[in-house]
């Protein structure tokens, strides 16, 4: 199973298995992972999950579509790196994601 | 529930509104009782925050597919909501939107009264309490401090366009709340500028262009970026930190910012009613969905009992067995007879389908 690494705004990693066909967000939540809310269970109506994915890992995850694009104009702290969890599906070429959870979602 | 307030006439009660059943919310689970409510001649007031019916539904997945409504193999949010508008229609409930239930309270006689946050006043025989996952609430960002200027500096929503004449405002978000504001208050602003982290906006192409002539003609500004910080003393907001995409921060006058990121739910006034919760939910038993005080039910989202699925079609089969017992209490003494929409000539007559 692919492992992803959430690093929390105070430096704790939390390592998880996620399994391939899951979404980042739903990963986290399955794992408790703090700071990690998702209101809105995955439908891209709340950007509750918003995470930074580190440079290294952006080609492989991709950037945003136009739907979750204009969601992230409802998050905090957007930055280049930034996308909705709930919308990165998890693949075997994500094994070994490196993502960090802003200090605080909306 | 604070019981036994006093029943004396009171001042404005001139503009009360009396009927058999004010529901709070106007979400799904609140359409559908009105539907039950009236097939046993209940008649409705609808109350809610939001500016148009469907809660959760049509504020926050309009477009997106629900596939698990019996009968409706796929169907939109705004879909569901439009549809129950139509199958209620007959029974003409009367829906009061941009008002909040702030205060509800038992009077002497056994009714209640209830109060939203621009004083209107009803009073009911049952009250229904649909409020889903709480009053729909604009979202405050998590800005150092940003608390201490609310209501002063910061505000969530204009009721009176003169109360900004003369300040120097920011309007922060790229949604048409934010654009439609940066319309109205334009005119009185002494100077306008709106931040928004990208030159594309979620909103009407009307709006986006009439801001950016607004822009081209100098009545005001557009930022790029995003607000990181707020500084001022005594709820007076002095100047914002804003920070462009590149990381740069600068800091820009202004006493006055109106952050538009959206709506969230938050349980909201229900919590003070003096309904016993858990969890922030409202228990109920499962055969009439009644809560802690007789003639207040609580269907949909809100309620909470052993087994409970937060599903529309669940919230739709409380607000049957609902109705039941609440045509006990507005038309006691009159028997109720059961009966199916598809053969009886009464209930028909009802749906004005005889
Ligand atoms: C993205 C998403 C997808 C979903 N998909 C499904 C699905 O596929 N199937 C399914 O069955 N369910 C689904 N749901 C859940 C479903 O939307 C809810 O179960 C349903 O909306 C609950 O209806 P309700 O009428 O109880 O409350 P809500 O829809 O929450 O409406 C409550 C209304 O009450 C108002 N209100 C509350 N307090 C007050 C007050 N004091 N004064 C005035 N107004 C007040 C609120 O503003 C709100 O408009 C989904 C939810 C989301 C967010
Ligand atoms: S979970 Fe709501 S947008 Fe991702």
């Amino acid at each position: 199973m692919p492992k992803i690494t959430y690093i929390e705004h105070n430096g704790t990693e939390h390592v998880v298995d996620a399994e391939v066909g899951m979404t980042v967000m739903e990963a986290a939540i399955k794992n408790k992972v703090p700071g990690i809310e998702a209101e809105c269970g995955g439908a891209c109506s709340c950007a509750t999950c918003h995470v930074y994915v580190t440079d290294s890992w952006r080609k492989t995850t991709g950037e945003p579509e136009e739907m979750e694009e204009d969601m992230l104009d409802f998050a905090f702290d957007v930055r280049e790196s930034s996308r909705l969890s709930c919308q990165i599906r998890v693949t075997d070429e994500l094994d070994g994601l490196v993502v960090h959870v802003p200090e605080k979602q909306f | 529930m604070a019981s036994e307030q006093s029943s004396a006439p009171q001042n404005g009660q001139s503009g009360e509104i009396e009927t058999h059943v004010v529901i709070v919310g106007a979400g799904p689970v609140a359409l559908f009782a009105v539907f039950e409510l009236g097939l046993v001649d209940i008649e409705c007031h609808l109350i809610d925050i939001l500016d148009k019916p469907g809660g959760q539904c049509a504020e926050l997945y309009p477009e997106k597919p629900i596939y698990d409504i019996p009968g409706l193999p796929v169907v939109s949010g705004q879909e569901l909501t439009d549809r129950l508008m139509e199958q209620i229609e007959p029974f003409g409930p009367t829906f009061h939107f941009n008002q909040r239930v702030d205060q509800l309270e038992r009077l002497k006689d056994g009714r209640f009264r209830l109060i939203t946050d621009t004083g209107q006043a009803f009073v009911a025989k049952v009250v229904v309490i649909a409020a889903g996952g709480g009053s729909f609430t604009p979202k405050r960002p998590p800005l150092q401090g940003i608390e201490a200027f609310e209501g002063q500096s910061v505000f969530y929503s204009v009721r009176r366009i003169e109360d900004f004449r003369d300040r120097n405002i920011v309007i922060a978000g790229g949604g048409d709340s934010a654009l439609d504001w940066t319309h109205a208050l334009a005119p009185v602003a002494a100077s306008l500028g709106l931040v928004h982290r990208r030159d594309k906006f979620r909103a009407s192409p009307d709006s986006v262009n009439r801001m950016l002539k607004s822009v081209e003609a100098g009545d005001m500004e557009f930022v790029l970026g995003q607000v990181t910080g707020l500084q001022g003393e005594g709820g007076k907001l002095r100047s914002l930190t804003i920070r462009d995409n590149n990381g740069e921060e600068t800091e820009r006058p202004c006493d006055c910012l109106l952050p538009f990121f959206g709506l969230t739910m938050k349980l909201g006034p229900v919590a003070d009613w003096g309904l016993n919760l858990h969890e922030n939910l409202i228990p109920v038993d499962t055969e009439k969905f009644e809560t802690s005080e007789k003639a207040i039910f609580a269907i949909g989202d809100i309620n909470t009992y052993p087994g409970k699925l937060k599903l529309i079609l669940s919230g739709f089969h409380e607000a049957a067995l609902m109705a039941q017992q609440a045509h006990a209490y507005v038309h006691p003494g009159e028997k109720l007879l059961f009966q199916y929409t598809t053969s009886s000539s009464s209930l028909q007559k009802k749906l004005g389908v005889k």
